[in-house]
């Protein structure tokens, strides 16, 4: 309905991790990528009609929620994380595949014995709320203990008896002594959307939506 | 000496407050004009009082006992206060009634994600006349007066989803399942939810594309091309209501949404909510609401919307900052 110009689309774009493979998406989508992938130390670029405003992946639905990015790309090991946070989520990107799991230190088991003696596990994460929510689906007890860094340390040195944690390949469970558990949830690379701007940028979100879609699926 | 405040409170300080106060002059002679007379409610309500109402007032998120062991509630929102005051106050009175408010309300939103925990809603409840039509007027009245001439309402309706899981033969816990994916809009975990209850390829894709439907008078057709009953009908519940307000001049900010979703217990029919390109958070929200009253022992239609005053005022502020701009 206004018809006054508009501010070009503003996508969230992960660092980390995630980076190289939402570069190609991005690429594939027939958005050029090439200047990010310089050793710029500038956060915003414009590439293909779009402001991409690159991120640490867990700052995505924050910058996405306020409007501040329209769009974003982030882990849904984010998402479930922050799902108190009313973003859209459009797509399932399919790339940056890993495993929320629970691990304990390999030929131990020192989780089932804390589990039978004192009625519930010491448990390590950097992701407190997928820890709470699982534990609780599943009718266990537990006693969560939040970090922020190496999480793998954790019951190494007797801080919790096991870990809840985001694995991809299992090498660095496998170099820490720490063996997978349980499978919590599979995560991917998500596309978002603001709600206000998913109604009022409507076609362009469409538009990004399929490309990306096609790209992925490509 | 520096003494706080608890997070997601404020003060407001006469420069602000000034702007407010004409703000909400501009709103409740739009409302007074259209016959909404202002009421006022106490902040405090019997917590089960606030419960008989459901939807999101019966989660107060501040309780107390007084003095005689009595469980308190601070409000939070005021459609249930009204429909409380409708019930005990105007039992005789032959309606519609019609009420508008500038109130606070309370919430134990994270004050951390710029929301406040005390609020002021400003809003009108139309009670006992088959208004939805007439609700939205006077929210377009309302913005006009605000001066967002950006602001959209998105119309939806929220009988629509009840009836496609019917009409997908879903039981009631898959149901369940798939009305909160697409309350939270989350596509993804909704096609799986889909898939897992045993709906059709065809019946996903559907039920993904009416989710994603959202735009002027041209999406009702596509709206009807998707073949199903239950979505048809719901675009011609939404047709009606436009037709309605196209003959009286109204319909210029309305945006139809086959996506929208608000509180299922509470609303039937249409459902709206108000967005401004300016600021990323909905400015307010409101729908059809005909089993609020029965719960309060009346059997009347119902139909209101309520605005953010705070928000509203940011919105305007960013909508001058921008024309400042020349965009």
């Amino acid at each position: 309905m206004s018809s006054e110009p508009r501010a070009p689309l503003k996508l969230a774009v992960p660092r980390g991790a995630l980076l190289g493979e939402t570069l190609d998406l991005l690429d594939a989508a027939g958005v050029d990528t090439a200047e990010l992938r310089g050793d710029s130390r500038s956060l915003i670029f414009e590439a293909g009609g779009m402001t991409l405003v690159t991120m640490r992946p867990s700052d995505v639905p924050t910058y996405v929620e306020a409007g501040a990015a329209d769009v974003g790309i982030t882990g849904k090991d984010v998402l479930l994380e922050q799902s108190d946070r009313p973003v859209y989520e459009l797509l399932d990107l399919g790339y940056g595949r890993c495993r929320m799991v629970l691990a304990g230190r390999a030929g131990s088991d020192r989780l089932s014995e804390s589990a039978r003696s004192l009625g519930m596990m010491r448990i390590a994460t950097k992701y407190p709320r997928i820890a709470e929510r699982y534990f609780e689906s599943t009718g266990r007890q537990i006693e969560l203990i939040e970090v922020k860094g190496s999480v793998e340390l954790a019951p190494l040195v007797g801080l919790g008896d096991g870990i809840v944690d985001l694995v991809a390949t299992g090498r660095t469970l496998e170099e820490n002594e720490l063996e997978v558990r349980e499978e919590i949830v599979e995560c991917t690379a998500r596309l978002v959307a603001n709600r206000v701007a998913h109604k009022l940028r409507a076609a362009e979100i469409d538009e990004l939506t399929e490309k990306l879609r096609e790209a992925s699926r490509g | 000496m520096i003494h706080p405040i608890p997070p997601g409170t404020r003060d407001v300080l006469p420069e602000e407050m000034r702007e407010l106060r004409r703000l909400q002059g501009a709103l409740i002679e739009v409302f007074e004009g259209r016959g909404y007379g202002e009421v006022a409610t106490p902040a405090l309500e019997y917590d089960e009082v606030l419960r008989r109402g459901g939807g999101r007032a019966q989660d107060a998120a501040y309780r107390f006992f007084d003095e005689g062991g009595e469980l308190l509630a601070l409000r939070s929102e005021m459609t249930v206060p009204i429909a409380r005051l409708v019930a005990t106050r105007y039992t005789g009175a032959e309606p519609p009634h019609r009420f508008c408010y500038l109130a606070g309300a309370y919430r134990a939103v994270s004050p951390q994600r710029g929301e406040m925990r005390e609020f002021t809603q400003a809003g009108v409840e139309l009670i006992g006349a088959d208004g939805t039509g007439e609700v939205i007027e006077v929210l377009q009245e309302a913005l006009d007066a605000a001066r967002l001439a950006s602001a959209v309402i998105g119309l939806g309706d929220a009988d629509l989803y009840r009836d496609l899981v019917e009409e997908y033969g879903l039981d009631d816990d898959a149901a369940a399942a798939v009305l909160e994916r697409l309350g939270a809009h989350d596509l993804v975990g909704l096609e799986a939810e889909l898939a897992g209850a045993g709906a059709s390829e065809e019946q996903i894709a559907t039920c993904l594309a009416v989710s994603q439907l959202r735009g002027g008078v041209e999406v009702l057709e596509r709206a009807r091309g998707c073949g199903s009953p239950a979505v048809s009908r719901a675009a011609g519940r939404l047709e009606d209501i436009y037709r309605g307000l196209e003959d009286r001049d109204g319909g210029y900010r309305v945006q139809f949404d086959f996506g929208l979703m608000r509180d299922l217990s509470y609303y039937n029919g249409a459902i709206l909510e108000v967005y401004d390109p300016a600021v990323g958070h909905v400015l307010g929200g409101g729908g059809r609401y005909d089993g609020l009253m029965k719960r309060f022992g009346l059997d009347l239609s119902a139909a209101g919307f309520a605005l953010n005053l705070e928000r509203v005022h940011v919105a305007q502020i960013e909508e001058r900052r921008r024309q400042g701009e020349g965009r």
